[in-house]
Parts: structure tokens; C-alpha cells; sequence
């Protein structure tokens, strides 16, 4: 098996008759798979099993049923909690996007030759650690913190702002920073794909250049808008460590919850069932998401 | 005129994006303390602390071996995967791929917690190899993903040529495979490493004793006194990440005409 | 003995037959020529000849040598591949080193080797370029000097030159021609581009559905194709149909309905024939004249081409036009077709 795998890796340009070489593919694909089957499937799959218990140990017993999902979608308390969520998400999303544009605008049509360093200029924060960049608007959003030691330094204020830190105001800051770079690249590639004798083509025909942004480049931009908004919305709403550094109780999100049920409460089965129904209804909602995106292109045509 | 404005707007975006980060390295040289304004003077005490203090080196480590054997063996099998799924025609190939690519779209706390139950469940103990495998998970559809795009771009009649010139297909794989994968196995390693390395979430629910450099630094965040510490340790990582990238940048697009680089694999 | 000899080669992919029982004989020094739209087979027997498929039936034989089963690494040809394949992450001196590198050559013999093959395709002193740094032209070169400079028994070449422009694909081919003169290797060229095939080839067999249709010199396959797929391949032409009315001696007349009782010499018919038979006969345009015959017709589309002109006729009873190609002036008003009885391509009708 090693050998043909080593033969299927080096090319297939042996003599092999073409079902010989499927086989090799098959071969080469097993192991990713196997690997993801075990650390990704097969404990999805026991999340589900748990989520259809009210065991509260390690191992499974008792009947299955879907309590769990009733007392997740029962609770007003949880109902609240994955309304805000979603809402929290929703506002970074369209924060972040927003933002977004205008800076991968710029990128793909006024930096000329320095495209390169612009795009490597925007992606280097990100290369640091995450937990760190929490951590640093906390301290800039805090009672002690940047913002408000330098407004009381310089005089602007007497007494340090409260409303900057514990809050979802605060988590939507730091989100919005967060993941500003995975909203930048998607529109930039989305702009720069844009075949410029379009826009000469407006021009020609009497747009100025608001018409002809609203008109060309803003539709033409669409799916880079599109697969930005659900590169930053679908992962936020699952986030940790920003809520739990920045959120204070009023900004906690479902993964808090999430964890507090396998942390502390020991309810394994309902943290199972608020995994999985929370990832359903973000599911759901950025399927809906992209079918109104499609519906509304259509219209526009 | 609208030049202009997006200039500034750019600009200002910019100084956004970089001025909480930057705050790192600014008051790690600090004299004080406390995180906040005014600055009472310059020190590097928080950096020599740094290099007595055992158990965030031992994170450090920790950290990075994790971090290294997650990127070998995710871009191995990212590799092989992406080898499998452009130059063989499988039966299939669209639902592996949608699978491979899951954990890109699934929260982090779920994948954490989900392996955890399964760990839990048949009584395998928590350890940086626990913390490898949830990092496998998350770090495989990244190199699949960087690796298929170089695959696609591979001219397959470049292995074909080879042969024709008389090398059979281990010397083919050393002479023409390897070295023009080598950009995009680089980008892999590069990516899936530093994917890794600064990794919190699946790292916290998976890790036994042995604390990972993230997992640490959750720790000591509820500690003042140690934050000066922690931030001079943020400020070399940040300086390391920068280098490397830029680095590995460069060397990617070395030779290419200036309106033909790209960013990323 | 042939230098090359393909007998009953048979591909299957799945259930479609892309080689059907193909049978070819390559003389040692020939340029030769698989001409044929795309999804004919010709690539696929190339590939075949080069070790990149195998067979599932019949043999490949190269110098009385059975090919079945070599791998291509092992075969005595170098191919020069229609993307040209030139190694990215090598210089052109490299590039042309390629293959020699295990042939166990001292560095100078391969130095001297090498600089002499890059003179030879005129890109001497190039040997430090980067395969990036090439326009196509000098890629196609270095594709070329690349697969010669192993002296192949035979050079395999597929479409070589379908992504030059079309100057640069002119003088390749006058170049191509010599350098295969000069050198006297055996080269084998596939192309869907039958002006190609017939300004270099020695030979060319014509294949369309996986079978070979004919083989012959470029100025037979022009001049006596035989068949409809054929004659309609190569260059323009004009078909008529026709039965045959009587056969006498070395005369056929024929009755060709629109163009009235037309006579063929029976040495035109290269198949069967009896009274009462549905031929096709066919014309080439540069064959029929515009004045002094019996056709009535009229002018219905001009082009001027500079040193000849190419026309549209209209006769009566045939929606088709004909297409003429006459180098004198444009004539006006209604023209009478004719042509030399000597000039008609006689072929089988098939259903």
C-alpha cells in the first residue's frame, strides 16, 4: 500500500490503466479523511447523540429525547441570549464591511504600483495573537484604560467614561477590529476583478462617477461584499474570548453559555443542545442570507 | 478631489487597525505598572523578567511545538488530499471537500467542546497531543485550501515532460513537483503554524497540565502585576510575526512583475 | 521495416473507442504528419506512441522494437507538448539540460552539447534567461531544443505551433521543415490545422472518429482524396452530386443533374463503379472558370485577396453557392462555369 501510494503521489505517470489510477487517488485522499473523520465527525456526532440525553456524566444514559432543545428554545433567558448574539454579530457584520469597502476601494483602484505593500500593510496585524489584541482593547476601553487616562490627562474629562467597556458596545469595538482584514480581502478581490473598459464603457456613455459606482462597480462588487458579510458574521457569533474579556454580563454571547454549561454547570447535554441549535440557526440564517442576496441580484437585472 | 478623501480615509483606517496593537509594545516599555496614560518612563525590566520566568517559557515551548507538529502534518495532509481531489477524477470529490472544510465554518467553542466529549468519553487524558489533534481539525482545511489553489495552477504536462526526458516518477516528483510545490508548502507550514501557535479556545478545553503560550496568557490576565510582563512577551511574538510574514512574502513574490503579486497562496 | 509501425491499436476510455483499430507505418527520416478535427484520436495515438496511454489492443513497434508496456521515461522519443511545459523554476540552459542529466555526460560534453542545440533553434547565448522572461516564440524554441538535444529516435510534436501568431507560425514552419531536413530525425507531428500539415509534412495520414482515413503525400490527399471527409478537409471545394450514366473504355460520363451530362476519366474513379451509381463529383475552386463554359450562373458574393479573388456563384436549381477562385479580373454581369474534365474529383456517395 505504502508503494502505490508513493507511485500515486509521484505524478501517475507510470503505465496504469486509468481505474489503477483512480485507485491511487482514492488511496492518496484516505488518510485527510480518516484524520477528519475522527477529530471533526465522529465527535459532532457524539455532540448530537448527547444533546438527545439528560445524562450528566461522561457516559451515555438514560432515553433519548429533546428536552435539551426544549429547554433551549423554551427559556426566555436563552431565547435573549441568541437574539443578542445574532444582533451583536449582525452589527460588527455591517460595521466591519462598511468599513470595510471604502478601504478596498482605495487598494484596488487609487494604489497603483503599491497594491502589494497596501494589502500587506492591512494584513500584518493579523498575524498576531489574537488573545493579545482583545486584550489590548481592553485596556484601551477600560476605567483605568487608554482612552480614559488620556481624555482625564489631557483635561477633557473629570471622571473616567463608564459606558466604554463591559458592554456589547464594547464587544462590537473590538469584533469590528477583530476581523476587519477577512472583510478587506473578498471585497478587494471581488473590485479588483472588475474589467476597467466597463467603467471607461459608463464614462462613455454619460455616467459621472457616483452613477457609475452605484451603477457598475457597487453591483459588480457584490459577491466580494456578499462572502465578506458571511466570512465575519458566521464566526462571530460563535465567539469566546472577546465577550468574555470585553462583554462583562450585558455582552455575553452564546459561546459563554456554551461553555459555562461544561466549565462549571456540568450539564453537558443542554451545552450539547445550545451548540448544535446555535449553530442551526446561524446556518439557516446565512442560507437565507445569500438566497435574498441572489434574489435581490436578480430583481436588479 | 475623491482621491483625496480616500486617501485619508485610508489613512485613518490604517492608524485603527494598527494603534490597539501598537499599545502592546508601548507599554511593555513602560515603567509603570499599570496599563494607562501618562507614561511614566522607559524600561526594559519587563523584558529581562521575561527571560527568568519559567513557566511562560515553558508555555512558549509548549506552544511552539504544538504549532510546528500541527503545521507538518496538517500540510501533509493537505497535500495529499489536494493531490487526490485536482489530478485524479473521483466520484465525490464536492462533499470531501465540503467536509474537509467544515471546521471552517464551525464555531470554535463547538469543535473545542465536541472533541472534548469524545476524549472525555472513551477516557483518552488531555494533553498537548489532545491539543494537536483539535488543531489538526481546525488547521487541515487551511493548508487543503492553500495547496489546492497551487495544484490547480500546476501544468500537469510539466510531470508528463519529465518523464518524456527519461526520469522516472520518484525523480520527476524530486526534480519538477517538489520544487514548484515548495512556495505553496511553505505558505501552508506558515499559515497552519501561526493558525496554531496563537490558537486560545480548542487549546483551553484540550490541554491537560501543559499549558500552550495562549492558554497561559488567559491565565495570567486576571494578575496586574503580571501584565507588563505578558506584554513584552505580545511585543517580540508581534515582532516575530511581522518578520515572517514580510519574509515570507517577499520570497513568494520574488521575480514577479509588480502588478502581478498577490497576498496570500 | 518501417521505423515506426502501429498495427490494430485499439483505446478504449470507458465505453467510447477514442482509437479504433488504427494501422500507420512511419518511414525512418519522414516528417509525417495525424491530421484531424479535435476528438479525432490523434492525441490520443501520440500519446500513446510517447508511453503517456497504453494500448488496449494492438502494437506499437519503434526499430522493430515492441513498445507494449515501456514506460515513457524508457522510449526512444522525445514529445514537444502543445503547452510547451518549459520548467518554471529553471533557466532555458536547464531546461535544454534536462534530460541529459543521467546520461552520464562529463560537464563540458554536456556544456558543448547544449550551447550547440541552442544554436541550432537560434537561441544561442540565451542559456541564463528564465523560463518566465521568454515570449512564445522563444518557449516553442526551447521546447524544441529540449526534446532534440536527447537525439529521439523520433520527435513526437502535438500542436506545436496553435499559440503563435500567424507570422511567427509561418516561419516556424519553414524553420521546422529544414531543421528536420537537416538533422534527418524522424519527426511526427499532430495538428488540426491542415495548411500546417501540408506546407511540412512528407506524409499525412488523415484521421476523423478515431480511424484513418487516408495516407498520402500532401499533394495526393489534395489532388485524389477518397472520400467525402477528406476532400472536405483539406482546403475548400465544391461537390456535385452525380449517377453514373455509362462507362466506356477510359471515359465515365456522368450525369450530374444541374451541371448537365458531365465526362470523368475513369482512372478518377479510384473505387467500383457501375452504370446507375450515386457518386459525388467534386471540384476545387481554383479548378473552374468563370468564362467560356456551360454552366450559367451569377456573381452573388466578390472578395478581393490580392493576388487572386475568391466568388460566390449562384447557378440555378442548387442553393449552395460555388466557390470559385480566379486570379483575373472581376468579371461583370452573368459568368458561364467551366472546367477541365482532367480536374474532377471523382468519390463514393455514402449515406
Amino acid at each position: 500500500m505504502g508503494k502505490s501510494l508513493i507511485s500515486g503521489f509521484s505524478g501517475g505517470v507510470q503505465v496504469a490503466k486509468a481505474e489503477d489510477g483512480n485507485d491511487a487517488g482514492y488511496l492518496l485522499l484516505s488518510p485527510t479523511l480518516a484524520v477528519m473523520a475522527l477529530t471533526l465527525a465522529a465527535p459532532l456526532a457524539l455532540l448530537f447523540l448527547y444533546s438527545l440525553t439528560r445524562t450528566t456524566g461522561p457516559v451515555l444514559e438514560g432515553g433519548a429525547t429533546l428536552a435539551q432543545y426544549a429547554e433551549v428554545l423554551g427559556r426566555e433567558g436563552y431565547r435573549a441570549l441568541f437574539w443578542r448574539s445574532l444582533g451583536i454579530s449582525a452589527v460588527v457584520t455591517l460595521a466591519t464591511v462598511a468599513l470595510a469597502y471604502p478601504m478596498a476601494y482605495f487598494v484596488a483602484f487609487h494604489a497603483g504600483r503599491r497594491k502589494f505593500l497596501w494589502l500587506i500593510a492591512l494584513t500584518i496585524p493579523f498575524w498576531t495573537s489574537y488573545l493579545l489584541r482583545v486584550f489590548a482593547w481592553k485596556i484601551i476601553l477600560g476605567y483605568g484604560g487608554v482612552i480614559n487616562s488620556a481624555l482625564i490627562s489631557m483635561g477633557l474629562i473629570s471622571a473616567p467614561l463608564e459606558f466604554l467597556l463591559y458592554n456589547p458596545f464594547s464587544v462590537v469595538v473590538t469584533l469590528t477590529h477583530a476581523w476587519a482584514a477577512f472583510a478587506i480581502l473578498p471585497i478587494y478581490v471581488s473590485l479588483e476583478k472588475i474589467d476597467r473598459s466597463l467603467l471607461e464603457a459608463a464614462t462613455d456613455l454619460g455616467d459621472g462617477p457616483l452613477r457609475r459606482f452605484l451603477r457598475i462597480t457597487l453591483p459588480l462588487s457584490m459577491p466580494g461584499v456578499i462572502g465578506a458579510a458571511l466570512l465575519v458574521f458566521v464566526p462571530t457569533t460563535g465567539d469566546y474570548v472577546t465577550p468574555t474579556l470585553v462583554g462583562g454580563p450585558q455582552g455575553a454571547m452564546i459561546a459563554n453559555i456554551i461553555s459555562v454549561q461544561f466549565d462549571r454547570v456540568g450539564n453537558w447535554p443542554l451545552g450539547a443542545a445550545l451548540a448544535l441549535a446555535s449553530m442551526a440557526v446561524v446556518g439557516v440564517l446565512a442560507m437565507l442570507f445569500v438566497a435574498a442576496a441572489r434574489a435581490a441580484a436578480k430583481a436588479a437585472r | 478631489m475623491k482621491n483625496r478623501w480616500l486617501l485619508v480615509y485610508a489613512a485613518a483606517y490604517l492608524a485603527f487597525l494598527y494603534l490597539p496593537v501598537l499599545f502592546l509594545p508601548l507599554f511593555s516599555f513602560n515603567a509603570s505598572q499599570y496599563i494607562a496614560f501618562p507614561l511614566t518612563g522607559f524600561t526594559t525590566q519587563w523584558y529581562t523578567a521575561l527571560f527568568a520566568d519559567t513557566a511562560m517559557l515553558q508555555a512558549l515551548s509548549n506552544s511552539l511545538k504544538v504549532g510546528v507538529v500541527t503545521a507538518i502534518l496538517s500540510t501533509l495532509l493537505g497535500l495529499l488530499a489536494a493531490k487526490a481531489v485536482t489530478q485524479y477524477r473521483l466520484k465525490g470529490t464536492g462533499t470531501a471537500l465540503g467536509f474537509i472544510g467544515l471546521p471552517l465554518f464551525i464555531p470554535d467553542v463547538v469543535l473545542g467542546i465536541a472533541l472534548l466529549l469524545l476524549l472525555a468519553a472513551i477516557g483518552f487524558p488531555l494533553s498537548l497531543a489532545t491539543v494537536v489533534l483539535g488543531h489538526l481539525c481546525l488547521c487541515t482545511p487551511f493548508a487543503l485550501a492553500v495547496l489546492i489553489a497551487r495544484f490547480e495552477g500546476f501544468d500537469r504536462s510539466l510531470e508528463e515532460a519529465s518523464a518524456d526526458l527519461g526520469e522516472n516518477g520518484w525523480m520527476t516528483f524530486w526534480r519538477v513537483t517538489f520544487p514548484l510545490m515548495l512556495p505553496g508548502i511553505t505558505a501552508s507550514l506558515l499559515l497552519t503554524f501561526i493558525t496554531s501557535f496563537d490558537e486560545f479556545l480548542i487549546a483551553y478545553f484540550l490541554s491537560g497540565t501543559d499549558a500552550t503560550l495562549p492558554v497561559f496568557f488567559w491565565s495570567q490576565l486576571r494578575f496586574p502585576a503580571r501584565l507588563p510582563v505578558v506584554l513584552a512577551l505580545g511585543a517580540l511574538i508581534l515582532l516575530a510575526s511581522v518578520v515572517l510574514v514580510v519574509l515570507a512574502e517577499v520570497v513568494r513574490n520574488r521575480g514577479v512583475a509588480p502588478d502581478k503579486k498577490t497576498i496570500g497562496a | 521495416m518501417s521505423f515506426l509501425s502501429v498495427t490494430r491499436v485499439i483505446k478504449r476510455f470507458g465505453d467510447v473507442e477514442a482509437v479504433k483499430a488504427v494501422d500507420l507505418e512511419v518511414p525512418r527520416g519522414a516528417f509525417f504528419a495525424l491530421l484531424g478535427p479535435s476528438g479525432c484520436g490523434k492525441t490520443t495515438l501520440l500519446r500513446m506512441i510517447a508511453g503517456f496511454e497504453q494500448p488496449d489492443d494492438g502494437v506499437i513497434a519503434i526499430d522493430g522494437v515492441a513498445m507494449n508496456g515501456v514506460p515513457a521515461h524508457q522510449r526512444p522519443t522525445n514529445m514537444v507538448f502543445q503547452s510547451y511545459a518549459i520548467f518554471p523554476h529553471l533557466n532555458v540552459f536547464n531546461n535544454v539540460a534536462y534530460g541529459l542529466r543521467r546520461d552520464g555526460l562529463g560537464k563540458d560534453a554536456l556544456r558543448a552539447r547544449v550551447e550547440a542545440m541552442l544554436a541550432t533553434v537560434r537561441l544561442e547565448g540565451m542559456g541564463a534567461r528564465r523560463a518566465d522572461q521568454l515570449s512564445g516564440g522563444q518557449r516553442q524554441r526551447v521546447a524544441l531544443a529540449r526534446a532534440l538535444v536527447k537525439q529521439p529516435k523520433i520527435l513526437l510534436l502535438d500542436e506545436p505551433l496553435g499559440a503563435l501568431d500567424k507570422r511567427l507560425r509561418e516561419q516556424m514552419q519553414v524553420e521546422l521543415r529544414a531543421l528536420q531536413k537537416s538533422l534527418g530525425i524522424t519527426f511526427l507531428l499532430v495538428t488540426h490545422d491542415q495548411e500546417e500539415a501540408l506546407s511540412m509534412a512528407d506524409h499525412i495520414a488523415v484521421m476523423n472518429g478515431g480511424r484513418i482515413l487516408q495516407i498520402a503525400s500532401p499533394r495526393d490527399l489534395y489532388e485524389r482524396p477518397n472520400c467525402r471527409e477528406v476532400a472536405d478537409f483539406i482546403g475548400e471545394i465544391n461537390f456535385f452530386h452525380a449517377s453514373v450514366k455509362e462507362i466506356a473504355g477510359d471515359n465515365v460520363t456522368c450525369n450530374a443533374g444541374l451541371l448537365g451530362i458531365v465526362p470523368v476519366p475513369r482512372r478518377a474513379f479510384g473505387f467500383a463503379i457501375a452504370a446507375g451509381d450515386h457518386v459525388l463529383l467534386a471540384l476545387r475552386p481554383e479548378r473552374i472558370t468563370l468564362s467560356g463554359g456551360t454552366v450559367a450562373g451569377e456573381i452573388a458574393a466578390a472578395s478581393f485577396l490580392g493576388e487572386r479573388s475568391h466568388y460566390h456563384a449562384r447557378i440555378a436549381g442548387r442553393s449552395e453557392p460555388v466557390f470559385v477562385a480566379s486570379s483575373g479580373p472581376a468579371p461583370k454581369g452573368p459568368v458561364m462555369l467551366g472546367w477541365n474534365p482532367a480536374d474532377v474529383i471523382a468519390l463514393p456517395f455514402v449515406e
